[in-house]
């Protein structure tokens, strides 16, 4: 697929294919069309009006950009975005924001679901005693977890994640990255990151991309050991980028 | 030229100090003026007793006032909170309705409101023969405030980060829901501040509502009934009532400058109620 902001083309024929129940990684340097096109993935493009779009793209064989429904897809597709982004108000109600959406009203679910997700972020001991006290009384780290938990209270089968820990410290990140791995079982991942280490620690299968096109992608494991292309080992060695 | 630099820089301070100075005294002096004078004249019974001609107290005035403040906030306030998330969210940026109710609300908003004043009393008043009364007044009002409300209500909206926009619909959430439970919520306080400010203009008007609301001195018996707001009652008392109306003027600005010292203290309370949960 290609995509153009106005005259500007973000993204060149991309082709990628993303594998279920596994982690993918977006790597390369700022400004290359990651964000972009993880936010085609979920259709948050179409709030951009010079956008557009060509090609396909499809999930589970179904093209997004086809007759389907938006808020449905975005629903299956859970975003945590590059800045956290909680919502004013309290934090017990951040996380039942979407699941309210889509029609939960009883207050004993909506607290499970609350409680569970709040724990899957790793994030439920720090905020437990104050679940009514506003989202954005808590840290910067605290509120990229706390979006991951809004995220993952939708219950979506894909998550889609622009750097979510490039505002943690280390032992959040590592937190995060086990919950990653854990969310494996169930969900499919796409994480955009700086981190290469990251990228190397959980990731299946990774993409490297310059200049709004992917250079190399594949096993995650082949690309770090073994680059086929010179960039992508320049870039990953930290020779430039 | 360190020197010449020196004397501009004094004279500079001295200019501020003393525009600081002769603000805050004028205030103050105009302040304590109408408190000094209105205690003076001061007796319950000229504030809540009954009127006549003997006891010319203010009751009705004052009820008069309140009336008029929440039926005029109730005409405008909700029509132009919507009409704001409409230009803001939903009409497309720059476009030729936009551009429009933009220029219509910048020139209603310039215009003086004895103008409306009279379009009210020949509208409301003669053409859908509510006369002179209440419901003509606020409708005049009403339509005076839309554009008040309509521009510092998008001003607040405009302010609502795009993050929160994309969060919401990152979830799933349609536009109504995302407009509605985020959008406007978070700009809440200053939709709110909007509105104490219009009912500000409300308590202040005179123009309008005399040619609209009129001036008959009574309790108003229904909304079809003319009566005083405050502050026309304290035009009519220093324009009819010689020394004694005077006085009477003064106990009604001194009545006035509480009440609106006490919206101030509401709305604080109001706006830090709405912004807890959700500040930003
Ligand atoms: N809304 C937009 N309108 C126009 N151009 C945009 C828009 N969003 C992004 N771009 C451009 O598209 C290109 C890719 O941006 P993108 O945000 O995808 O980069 P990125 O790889 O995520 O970078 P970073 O690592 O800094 O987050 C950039 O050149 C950017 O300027
Ligand atoms: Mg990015």
């Amino acid at each position: 697929m290609n995509l153009h902001y106005g005259a500007f083309h973000a993204l060149h024929n991309v082709n990628l294919g993303i594998d279920e129940n596994e982690i993918t990684a977006f790597i390369g340097p700022s400004g290359c069309g990651k964000s972009t096109l993880l936010k085609s993935l979920n259709r948050m493009n179409d709030l951009v009006q010079t956008c557009r779009i060509t090609g396909k793209i499809t999930l589970d064989g179904e093209d997004i950009y086809g007759n389907i429904d938006v808020n449905m897809l975005r629903k299956r597709m859970g975003m945590v975005f590059q800045k956290p982004n909680p919502f004013p108000m309290s934090i017990y109600d951040n996380v039942a924001y979407g699941p309210r959406t889509h029609g939960i009203k009883k207050k004993s679910e909506l607290d499970r679901i609350v409680e569970e997700s709040l724990k899957n972020a790793a994030i439920w001991d720090e905020v437990k005693d104050r679940l009514k006290k506003s989202a954005l009384a808590v840290s910067g780290g605290q509120q990229q977890r706390l979006c991951i938990a809004r995220a993952l209270a939708v219950k979506p089968e894909v998550l889609l994640l622009d750097e979510p820990t490039s505002a943690l410290d280390p032992i959040s990140t590592v937190k995060i990255e086990d919950l990653l791995l854990e969310l494996r079982e169930r969900y499919t991942i796409v994480i955009v990151t700086h981190n290469m280490g990251q990228a190397a620690r959980i990731s299946d299968k990774t993409a490297f991309f310059l200049h709004g096109e992917i250079v190399e992608s594949g096993l995650t494991m082949d690309i770090f050991s073994n680059p086929s292309d010179r960039k992508t080992e320049d870039y990953i060695t930290g020779r430039f980028g | 030229m360190a020197s010449r630099k020196n004397v501009f820089s004094i004279i500079l301070k001295v200019f501020v100090y003393l525009a600081m100075g002769v603000t805050v005294l004028s205030l103050a002096g105009i302040l304590s003026y109408i408190l000094v004078n209105g205690v003076k004249t001061f007796k319950w019974s000229l504030i809540f007793g009954k009127f006549s001609s003997q006891n010319p107290s203010m009751s009705f005035a004052i009820v008069t006032t309140c009336v008029t403040i929440f039926l005029t906030l109730l005409m405008a306030a909700p029509l132009s909170v919507f009409c704001a998330v409409y230009l803001t969210e939903y009409a497309k940026r720059g476009s030729k309705i936009v551009r429009y109710v933009r220029l219509a609300t910048e020139t209603l908003a310039g215009i003086p409101s004895i103008v409306f004043g009279l379009f009210g009393a020949i509208f409301f008043g003669t053409v859908l023969g509510f006369g002179y009364s209440i419901l003509t007044g606020c409708f005049t009002v009403a339509i005076m405030l839309l554009p008040v409300i309509i521009r510092q209500t998008e001003e607040a909206i405009k302010a609502v980060p795009d993050l929160y926009r994309e969060g919401s619909y990152g979830l799933g959430a349609s536009k109504l829901r995302t407009v509605f439970k985020i959008v406007v919520p978070s700009a809440a306080p200053g939709i709110v501040s909007a509105i104490i400010l219009s009912m500000g203009r409300i308590i202040g008007e005179t123009a309008a509502l005399i040619f609209t609301l009129g001036s008959v001195a009574q309790l108003p018996g229904s909304l079809l009934d003319s009566s005083r707001t405050l502050a026309v009652h304290m035009y009519i008392a220093t324009r009819d009532g010689g020394a004694a109306g005077r006085e009477v003027a003064f106990l009604t600005g001194t009545v006035l400058v509480f009440i609106i010292f006490l919206m101030n203290v509401a709305a604080s309370y109001i706006g830090g109620k709405v912004g807890k949960d959700f500040e930003n």
